[in-house]
């Protein structure tokens, strides 16, 4: 008797547990939601905040973190295939391998601020490319590189030893077996981590400080050297350094939603294009 | 040699101009296999990249004031006019002591989590709670620090009875719920790798399901979760939004969670925007930031070598 009450109480604190973190995520949302949705309409996603940033919208910072994300998917994506077909086609088990490996495992842990710093010496200073749109962009996809490495090396993975072995009998050298028969079956996977390496870039606000981000522009970045606004610099600023903290809250939760919305939508879309594929290759 | 034909329709196998071509071809594959090396190097040079700019950055703060200067005083005080101070250690303190917090907190309910996915939950339920999981490691650290100025910081101050809110046990709240995703999905599948034999031995003998969880599954699954605590420990050192908007950013020696403190991250964020290049404190910014780079590095690889470990144990 006294063992199966023991078991009730146990698994009784196991589900409150899972209930308690399904609860966080409730409030979450519900606050950010709640407060944030009157706030969002058209003109707010189109106009530039006016009034010392208490009236008007969140355009450039939404543009701004648009653009910035281009840059860090245009640069971490090649890179992070690249990696990625040396680590599962060529690649052999050894102990250059193994230290790659542990090297890309251990950069996911280096801490945002950490990669910022890396940005301003490396970005700002030593290339000259100054305080800018184009020095955010490399820095947040160095952060992202691992990300994507991991997500195109999974993909790469699914893809069975036989379609690489056919063309390798038929005569092919192995850069034509990869291109034509492994490539195109695992880039739809590789997508996946593209989407995610965006998420995570668009939300990140620490490598961004230093790098690029401005606290308020009249007019939108011009060229790669110039600053930017971004939603989540935008959101710190609204939330902490603003004159008038209470009267910018609205516009605040606002941003935050936007944030939240887009982060959202992009890791959902990355989980779905998972299953899918997932499915295509088992089929 | 099927690609020559294929690719570019030439049909001089065996001319002279074929052999050349065949040479060419071998050059180009040479160049590519190369190409990707030099690719798959980036995550070592970069690493390496990281470490060597740091300290070649921090560097003239040691030559200029000393090491003991850095870790011998709590007192952080770079902009002060009659003498500036860079004593690290209450920062230092701050970024362990919000760690410790929020690992108080996320270790029961994280491991609890995970042995609810592991061994209770039924399919409905893990459909529910594996997405949302996943949804909470995506929010953005802005967005809980946004969190932790408006819904927590209120709260603590009611329920403490203290002045304002902003303090470590409101970082340490939010880090916990930063950690938490880490924590609960590595345990499980730690949780998961158990061999069922292990469990239907103990189920066999007469132990209730409660009772082979805590003494069977936990314990062979120990190292996995550690190996899981550490990852999210590792994340909570170098968190800087969170803590930089929720925990008050004063720096002092204190061990009192309902005080406002000020992490190595934070110390950075606020300062490295408003002090100009290459200064004594521009140079101090980066000993914070080698520091940091160290400590998560030690835990990160410490976590890294149990997994694998592990990982070997398994197979």
């Amino acid at each position: 008797m006294k063992k199966k009450c023991a078991e009730r109480i146990g698994f009784a604190l196991l589900s409150s547990a899972a209930v308690l973190v399904i609860l966080f995520l409730g409030i979450i949302l519900w606050d950010i939601i709640g407060n944030g949705l009157g706030v969002i309409s058209w003109p707010f996603l189109t106009q530039s905040p006016r009034e010392g940033m208490t009236e008007g919208g969140i355009f450039p910072a939404i543009l701004g973190t648009f653009l910035v994300s281009l840059i860090t998917v245009v640069f971490a994506v090649p890179l992070g295939m690249g990696a990625a077909i040396y680590l599962n086609e060529y690649a052999l088990a050894g102990r250059m391998t193994r230290l790659t490996r542990l090297a890309i495992r251990n950069l996911s842990g280096v801490p945002s601020i950490v990669y910022g710093l890396f940005g301003v010496v490396l970005f700002v200073q030593m290339m000259k490319f100054g305080t800018s749109v184009l020095s955010a962009g490399l820095t947040l996809a160095l952060l992202t590189l691992p990300l994507t490495i991991t997500a195109s090396e999974e993909a790469l993975k699914t893809v069975p030893k036989s379609y690489r072995e056919g063309a390798l009998a038929l005569g092919a050298t192995q850069w034509y077996a990869i291109r034509t028969n492994v490539l195109p079956y695992a880039v739809p996977g590789m997508l996946t981590g593209v989407i995610l390496g965006l998420a995570r870039a668009a939300g990140e606000t620490a490598p961004i400080l230093f790098t690029g981000a401005a606290f308020f522009l009249p007019h939108l970045p011009k060229s790669l050297f110039d600053q930017f606004m971004a939603l989540p610099y935008h959101l710190y600023i609204l939330a902490t350094q603003h004159h008038d903290i209470a009267k910018v809250r609205p516009i605040a939760y606002g941003t935050a939603l936007v944030l939240l919305g887009l982060i959202l939508l992009l890791s959902t879309s990355a989980i779905y294009f998972r299953y899918r594929y997932r499915q295509r290759m088992r089929s | 040699m099927n690609e020559i034909v294929l690719e570019e329709g030439v049909k001089k196998l065996g001319t002279r101009a074929g052999v050349q071509q065949i040479g060419s071809q071998r050059l180009k594959e040479k160049l590519i296999e190369k190409f990707f090396l030099l690719n798959g190097m980036l995550a070592i040079l970069i690493l390496g990249g990281i470490f060597a700019l740091l300290f070649f950055k921090a560097y003239p703060a040691f030559q200029e004031l000393g090491v003991i200067e850095f870790f011998g005083s709590p007192v952080w005080n770079p902009t002060s006019y009659s003498k500036a101070q860079y004593g690290i250690l209450s920062l230092i303190n701050s970024s362990l002591m919000v760690t410790l917090g929020a690992l108080l907190i996320a270790i029961p309910l994280g491991v609890a989590c995970a042995a609810f996915l592991s061994d209770i939950a039924s399919l409905k339920m893990r459909e529910i709670l594996k997405p949302a999981i996943e949804i909470l490691a995506g929010i953005p650290s802005v967005v809980v620090g946004f969190l932790g100025i408006v819904l927590v910081n209120p709260m603590i101050s009611r329920v403490f009875g203290v002045s304002h809110g902003l303090t470590a046990l409101n970082g340490s709240i939010l880090l916990a719920i930063m950690s938490l995703p880490t924590i609960i999905s590595l345990s499980e599948d730690a949780l998961r790798a158990v061999p069922p034999s292990y469990k239907e031995a103990s189920l066999a003998l007469g132990a209730s399901r409660w009772q082979t969880l805590v003494r069977v599954s936990v314990p062979s699954a120990l190292s996995g979760i550690i190996a899981a605590i550490m990852l999210g420990m590792g994340r909570a050192i170098g968190e800087t939004m969170t803590v930089l908007m929720a925990t008050g950013n004063a720096p002092a020696l204190t061990f009192n969670f309902l005080e406002a403190i000020q992490t190595m991250t934070a110390t950075i964020a606020i300062e490295l925007g408003e002090v100009p290049y290459n200064t004594t404190h521009y140079y101090a910014l980066f000993v914070i930031g080698l520091v940091l780079f160290a400590m998560t590095f030690v835990v990160n690889l410490i976590s890294d070598l149990i997994l694998q470990k592990y990982q070997e144990g398994e197979r």
